[in-house]
């Protein structure tokens, strides 16, 4: 057993005593990139009280995606107890398993099945210790609602609270147990109130910068004007000279403290700095597009080739050429990064605003000299994350400033620089050719992504000869990141790249149907065998009233669908385009979904609910300006996330799967959002949108063009 | 320096010193220890710390310590009565009217106003009341839902 581990003698101090349950599931892919010497493949932990209570311990964080709901169920579930009484411990590096982090819709896919393995195990650990104690055999007995009965004779009883008291019990698993059948479910697949509801509608929810320490100080941390820029001049002496503000300068660290937030504000205005502008022009918004596809040159990365591409273009008897282009798309999660640190006795504790607490452990140890067993990383509830919550400079500035005030110290950003180091979703161009043979059938796919990776350019539509490629491969480790491509920081934005590259795919399969004069619908279900596939969009269509027609069929109807993170979704909308001011209004959306089975359907639904929602904005209404590496929009009043006023009704629904493991809630239904109101607008217009996003003045370019076309 | 100001918090007297513009917000969240009052954008334009004064709905980031002199702010920490959740807590729970719970304070006092000046507004009303709170999460619909059904019983609200 490496340093790393926790002892038994150590797991117990923390736990109290009782039935501890360690799976060990070896390769899972949420734990793949687990570093080397982390010690033992631990991934789940769990223990079950002297007082019956459960506690669950996960890597994992809640950020409003509801696993602490899900996991709690799905651990009642197969240990036999009321999802009430579980108690989630989530995302503390001294007390939880090692996790990667939460994102790409991977906790109910892969740990999900860790932790069943762990429940499912301490339940047959609790029938053992039953037998012993009521002296019958283990086969006799049946768990439930957290008593262990003799079956036939329920008098003859024994509680888990009764089992658990006085034990000093570890068990190990592997992923193997045996868990139980969908049709066997008491508390999966059965809608639960969130767990976090109560604490969120009083306000005692505690997120990273409502954490307090005596003694604190809160931070302001000078920054550039524009991304690149290097400090040339500094005068703090008007800060310094504020009662109560300390100055502090370290490397590339200039902050100002106050036990007062407003104060230290006021010294942070007070600071004088001039800065040098970066020495090479960055592209600006006008010259992203070219910039990206030249800065990815020639060496494209080739995923998928099948077939014969070349010929098909020569063979085929219609050709689609398109490109597709979308912006810079902020995570804007309504609690900006915070973190407090506290540093003494050579020991750092950190609670912060993250989706990767134990990678942020790993930085911190690094930049404060620290062993990460010396560091410990405590993750309150995220006010959001969206995939914007999976670096750590906040919580690393918060470590620093601790270190050197010996003080704790509280760094909640501001909404400027919230926007500043947003780590955008990725500006990005696909190029697509298509082609048609004489029957009709898509014959030729060549799809090319620039500038955001290619998650979601697979697809499910057979077509012989197709090609994926993409250029300027994504990477989103902070020492890696894409700079030459980008000119700011990018990263991970829910189901990273694939909201363009469905808009891409799914806009093109609606220009060949538009051509074919077929139902888009009917053309999708014409190019698909995939079962799964084929009833999500027949669910989405039925549930929608969807009839059969040709685009533009001027009703404002539109049908998408994408397979990501192990579901598949389809989802149809109406839109009303007003032609004079080129604006639409969103009427409704049906999305459907097979996520195989369900935890929570509730949650599954609200998952749905929220990614039609928050898709809207990268579709209708959000584009970061930029100039160079000057961040414009800054804050709320020019930045438009979608409001009540454009939010439709959304109708979510789940298409029932038993016979498929859980798979990803999060992400899947926003990758369709920009392809099916395209589509629509399509279908009301005649106009082909082929920008994200879709503004007025697009709108309105593209009825313009389309008259001037004669369509 | 500003003399010190007094008001009412969740019903009890406090009394405070005004600063110079000191603002509300930071006084909430920092000196009296209320941080469900939330800071999201600092200009007015999310309503993530939207408070009540005198029963309206403010932004806490924009409205100072000297603007609630002899008034009584409401924050969510406020609502509950004797350990029961208002009725509007109670919606937005069982409507799944919340996800990261981070705009969850603004909206439910945002709702709370509206209610208070209007007791039965129309779905499209409340949709219009509630146009400068943002949630990120797109839990939109379920909010309209819940203020809705509490609006249905609107004698409750004030119970």
């Amino acid at each position: 057993m490496s340093e790393q581990a926790l002892s038994r003698r150590e797991f117990f101090q923390l736990a109290g005593s009782g039935i501890v349950v360690l799976v060990c599931a070896g390769s899972l892919p949420a734990f793949a990139a687990e570093p080397p010497h982390y010690p033992e493949d631990i991934n789940a932990y769990l223990l079950i009280g002297a007082d019956g209570r459960v506690t669950v311990y996960s890597g994992k964080i809640e950020m409003g995606q509801g696993v602490m709901t899900s996991l709690a169920q799905m651990a009642a579930e197969e240990l036999g107890v009321d999802v009430r009484s579980i108690d989630m411990v989530l995302g503390d590096t001294d007390r939880c398993p090692w996790d990667m982090g939460t994102f790409g819709s991977m906790t109910t896919r892969f740990f999900g099945p860790a932790l069943r393995a762990a429940a499912a195990e301490a339940r047959v650990a609790l029938i053992e210790i039953a037998a012993a104690r009521l002296g019958v055999p283990a086969g006799s007995l049946s768990a439930r609602n957290g008593v262990v009965s003799v079956s036939g004779a329920p008098a003859r009883q024994v509680s888990y609270a009764e089992l658990a008291h006085g034990q000093q019990l570890v068990r190990r698993v592997g992923a193997a147990a045996v868990l139980k059948a969908a049709a066997d479910f008491q508390v999966m697949g059965r809608p639960a109130t969130r767990l976090d509801a109560q604490p969120k509608v009083t306000g005692e929810a505690k997120y990273a910068a409502d954490v307090r320490l005596a003694g604190q100080l809160y931070a302001r941390i000078l920054r550039p004007p524009a991304h690149r820029c290097q400090l040339r001049s500094l005068d703090t002496s008007a800060a310094a000279a504020m009662a109560g503000v300390t100055v502090v300068r370290h490397d590339d660290l200039v902050a100002v403290l106050h036990a007062d937030r407003e104060r230290c504000d006021a010294a942070l205005a007070a600071l004088r700095a001039q800065w040098q502008p970066p020495p090479e022009a960055a592209p600006d918004q006008d010259g992203i597009f070219e910039h990206l596809m030249q800065a990815s040159g020639t060496a494209l990365k080739e995923s998928t080739h099948r077939g014969d591409v070349l010929g098909a273009r020569s063979h085929a008897a219609r050709v689609f050429e398109s490109t597709y282009r979308k912006g810079y798309v902020a995570h804007a999660p309504l609690e900006p990064h915070a973190a407090l640190a506290e540093v003494a006795a050579g020991r750092a504790t950190v609670w912060a605003s993250t989706q990767t607490p134990f990678p942020t452990r790993e930085r911190i140890a690094q930049v404060l000299g620290l062993a990460p067993q010396a560091v410990r990383v405590i993750t309150p509830f995220l006010g959001g994350g969206f995939g914007g919550k999976s670096a750590d400079r906040q919580a690393v500035e918060a470590a620093r400033l601790a270190q050197l005030c010996g003080r704790p110290v509280q760094v909640a950003w501001d909404r400027s620089e919230e926007f500043f180091y947003d780590r955008f979703d990725p500006a990005a161009v696909v190029t697509l050719v298509s082609g048609l043979d004489a029957d009709g059938h898509v014959a030729l796919w060549d799809f090319t992504s620039y500038g955001s990776g290619e998650r979601g350019a697979a697809h499910l539509y057979d077509i012989p000869n197709l090609r994926i490629r993409s250029g300027g491969a994504m990477s989103y480790e902070p020492s890696t990141a894409p700079q030459r491509l980008h000119p700011f920081e990018v990263g991970p934005w829910r189901a990273p790249g694939a909201n363009m590259n469905v808009f891409a795919i799914e806009s093109q399969m609606d220009i060949m149907a538009a051509a074919c004069a077929s139902d888009p619908l009917e053309f999708r279900l014409r190019h698909l065998t995939d079962v799964r596939m084929r009833r999500v969009l027949q669910a989405a269509a039925e549930a929608f009233g969807w009839k059969a027609a040709a685009a533009p069929s001027r009703r404002g109807v539109g049908i998408a669908c994408s397979t990501d993170a192990g579901s598949c979704v389809a989802a149809c909308a109406e839109v009303a385009v007003d032609e004079a001011q080129g604006t639409l209004r969103v009427v409704r959306v049906v999305c459907a979904e097979d996520l195989g089975i369900v935890v929570n359907p509730e949650g599954a639904r609200m998952q749905i609910e929220g990614g039609v929602t928050m898709g809207l904005g990268y579709a209708l209404s959000e584009e970061l300006r930029f100039r160079g590496g000057d961040i414009l929009d800054r804050n709320f009043d020019s930045y438009h996330l979608p409001r009540f006023s454009a939010v439709p009704h959304v109708e979510a629904i789940v298409v029932r799967n038993d016979q498929l493991a859980p798979q990803g809630g999060g992400e899947p239904p926003i990758t369709i959002v920009g392809a099916v109101l395209a589509n629509a607008v399509f279908d009301a217009t005649g106009s082909r949108q082929l920008r994200l996003p879709m503004t007025p003045e697009r709108v309105l370019a593209g009825l313009a063009a389309a008259k001037l076309h004669g369509s | 320096m500003a003399a010190a100001v007094a008001f009412r918090l969740n019903g009890r007297p406090v009394s405070l010193d005004a600063g110079h513009g000191r603002s509300l917000l930071w006084a909430l969240r920092g000196e009296l220890g209320l941080t469900g009052t939330k800071y999201g954008c600092g200009i007015g334009a999310c309503a993530a710390c939207t408070v009540l004064v005198d029963g309206r709905a403010l932004r806490s980031c924009l409205t100072t310590i000297g603007d609630v002199a002899g008034r009584e702010v409401v924050t969510i920490e406020g609502l509950a009565r004797g350990g029961k959740l208002h009725p509007l807590q109670q919606a937005f729970a069982d409507h799944g009217a919340l996800q990261c719970g981070y705009c969850t304070p603004g909206m439910i006092l945002g709702a709370h106003a509206l209610l208070a000046a209007t007791p039965h507004p129309s779905r499209a009303a409340i949709a219009a009341a509630m146009e400068q709170h943002l949630c990120r999460c797109g839990a939109h619909q379920r909010i309209l839902a819940a203020i809705e059904s509490v609006a249905a019983h609107a004698d409750r609200v004030h119970e």
